[in-house]
């Protein structure tokens, strides 16, 4: 084939530039889809109560992805100081993943159980009450902010329709759950849950 | 635990993967070895056929790859092919160093426990009062403490509001060794129930009368009318003279310390805010997160805070 040929026609050009890149995607992504490691969620999975789930789009919001990291990687030193490294399974039911892929702040893969509620509603205040060096910014308005829950069950019907087994009863109950709940409860119960599932995940 | 760590494909999604990489490689090899010389030699009057591009007069040749360039690219190429049969990279072939992700972090952390075991084996054997006073030991657990507690008792360890100081002489739990290490393995959770119900009145009288348990400025009339609800309601926890109850939990309410007193708060708003609202304290156990060899270190840690001043 000349040269000319391929050049001078853009669009046979577009094709075939399509398929070289795919040929990276068709080997190292497709095959996930149809692997038991990342499509199965681990013993004890379960998909985020109404609460947890308003609490995540909060963290969304905040864009506290941008600064952390939901994602320990198999090195001591992250396991050290985070605990087990992340597995496939626990995501299953993440629509979108948040995993991140900075860390201003430290991971929070784990941070279930950590710490006290008091202390993430102090440090959400105010960071600087807690960690006088910490550079996060403080979420005052998390405190004035209540949710009304009116949208909790779409977003766990569009997550139904993703493969995040609720229930009706549960979608039934989501607003009422969550109706008038300080948007800091909310985070708070999120973040509580975070990385709890895997046993012995010290 | 169940097949999460069972990363194995299907032989169809392996053969899949082995086709597109050694494929794609091939292919790429293919390309390059065809065009490695064209036929575009000089004619007789030493004119050279170009592509034919020419652009203000300048034309395009149609010469051959650098040799250079040919000979890094099929280096590149042979490195690909060491380091599939090398590493696992080919579907479910592993590899013929059987290299896996999670091997090598155990053997990371193998390799970290078996220098660190025994400096914590030798620190477990010490008994905390005599290990509080061992300097390297204690740089090694304040460390630790940093690195964990300080989150919350800050990196001074004089905790805040709401969270305790460790280097005063009041605990809420107890200071001795035992009851150190029973706060770090199971963690604490202490409540005060909320007194709502008993009304705004009667919350003012008890709190009057808290203030005069540790001699701060108070109404003596109320403090008076407050003492009687004081044994009725408050002293199964706080003992009948209000010094508390560590095995409970229960703060000693005739001295200076007040956990929840925020910044700038007096303590007559903070001890009716406790009345009205009353407070949860969560101390997460720590064994788990740390590790039992550690619990020791940092219990005579907190155990040292007392010794300096």
């Amino acid at each position: 084939m000349r040269h000319e040929i391929v050049e001078k026609n853009v669009g046979l050009l577009a094709v075939l530039v399509l398929v070289v890149i795919s040929f990276g995607g068709l080997a190292e992504v497709v095959p996930l889809f149809f692997q038991k490691q990342t499509t199965e969620p681990v013993e004890g999975l379960r998909p985020l109560s109404a609460l947890e789930l308003e609490g995540r789009d909060i963290y969304r919001r905040e864009g506290c992805v941008g600064c952390h990291s939901q994602m320990i990687r198999p090195f001591r030193a992250e396991t050290e100081r985070y605990g087990h490294y992340s597995v496939a399974g626990e995501s299953v039911y993440e629509h979108n993943f948040l995993w991140g892929s900075k860390r201003t702040g430290p991971d929070l893969a784990r941070v279930g159980g950590r710490y006290s509620d008091d202390w993430h509603r102090a440090h959400m205040y105010n960071p600087r009450d807690v960690v006088p060096e910490s550079i996060m910014p403080a979420y005052p308005w998390l405190f004035e902010n209540t949710l009304d829950g009116r949208a909790t069950p779409r977003k766990m019907e569009a997550l139904r329709s993703l493969g995040v087994p609720y229930t009706d009863e549960q979608i039934e109950n989501a607003t009422s759950e969550v109706r008038g709940q300080q948007e800091i409860t909310a985070l708070v119960a999120y973040l509580q849950q975070l990385g709890t599932v895997l046993e012995g995940t010290r | 635990m169940n097949n999460l760590w069972d990363d194995s494909l299907s032989g169809f999604w392996s053969a899949w993967i082995i086709v597109i990489t050694l494929g794609s490689i091939g292919l790429a090899f293919w390309l390059l070895y065809a065009n490695r010389r064209t036929d575009k030699a000089p004619d007789a009057e030493g004119n050279i056929e170009t592509t034919g591009h020419a652009a203000d007069g300048i034309e395009e040749y149609d010469n051959p790859l650098p040799r250079w360039w040919f000979q890094l690219y099929v280096g590149t190429v042979i490195f690909a092919l060491g380091y599939l049969l090398l590493y696992p990279g080919l579907g479910n072939f592993a590899g013929v160093l059987g290299w896996t992700q999670e091997g090598q972090w155990e053997e990371e952390v193998a390799r970290a426990e078996e220098r660190f075991t025994p400096i914590f084996a030798q620190y477990e054997e010490v008994p905390i009062p005599e290990l509080a006073e061992d300097a390297e030991a204690m740089q090694v657990a304040e460390r630790i403490f940093l690195n964990n507690c300080a989150v919350c008792h800050g990196s001074n360890a004089r905790g805040g509001y709401g969270f305790p100081n460790l280097t005063d002489d009041d605990w809420l739990y107890g200071g001795e060794p035992e009851q150190i290490l029973t706060t770090l393995h199971q963690g604490r959770n202490g409540l005060m129930p909320s007194w709502q119900q008993l009304g705004e009145n009667n919350i003012e009288n008890l709190t009057q009368h808290v203030l005069s348990l540790s001699g701060l400025e108070h109404d003596a009339e109320r403090a008076e009318q407050g003492a009687a609800l004081f044994t009725s309601v408050c002293a199964a926890c706080h003992t009948p003279d209000g010094t508390g109850n560590q095995a409970l939990g229960a703060p000693n309410l005739t001295n200076d310390t007040w956990l929840y007193r925020a910044p700038g708060q007096s303590v007559a708003d903070a001890v009716r805010q406790t009345l009205r609202n009353g407070r949860n304290g969560h101390m997460p156990a720590q064994a788990a997160y740390i590790g039992e060899e550690r619990v020791h270190l940092v219990a005579a840690y907190v155990y040292s805070l007392r010794l300096q001043d």
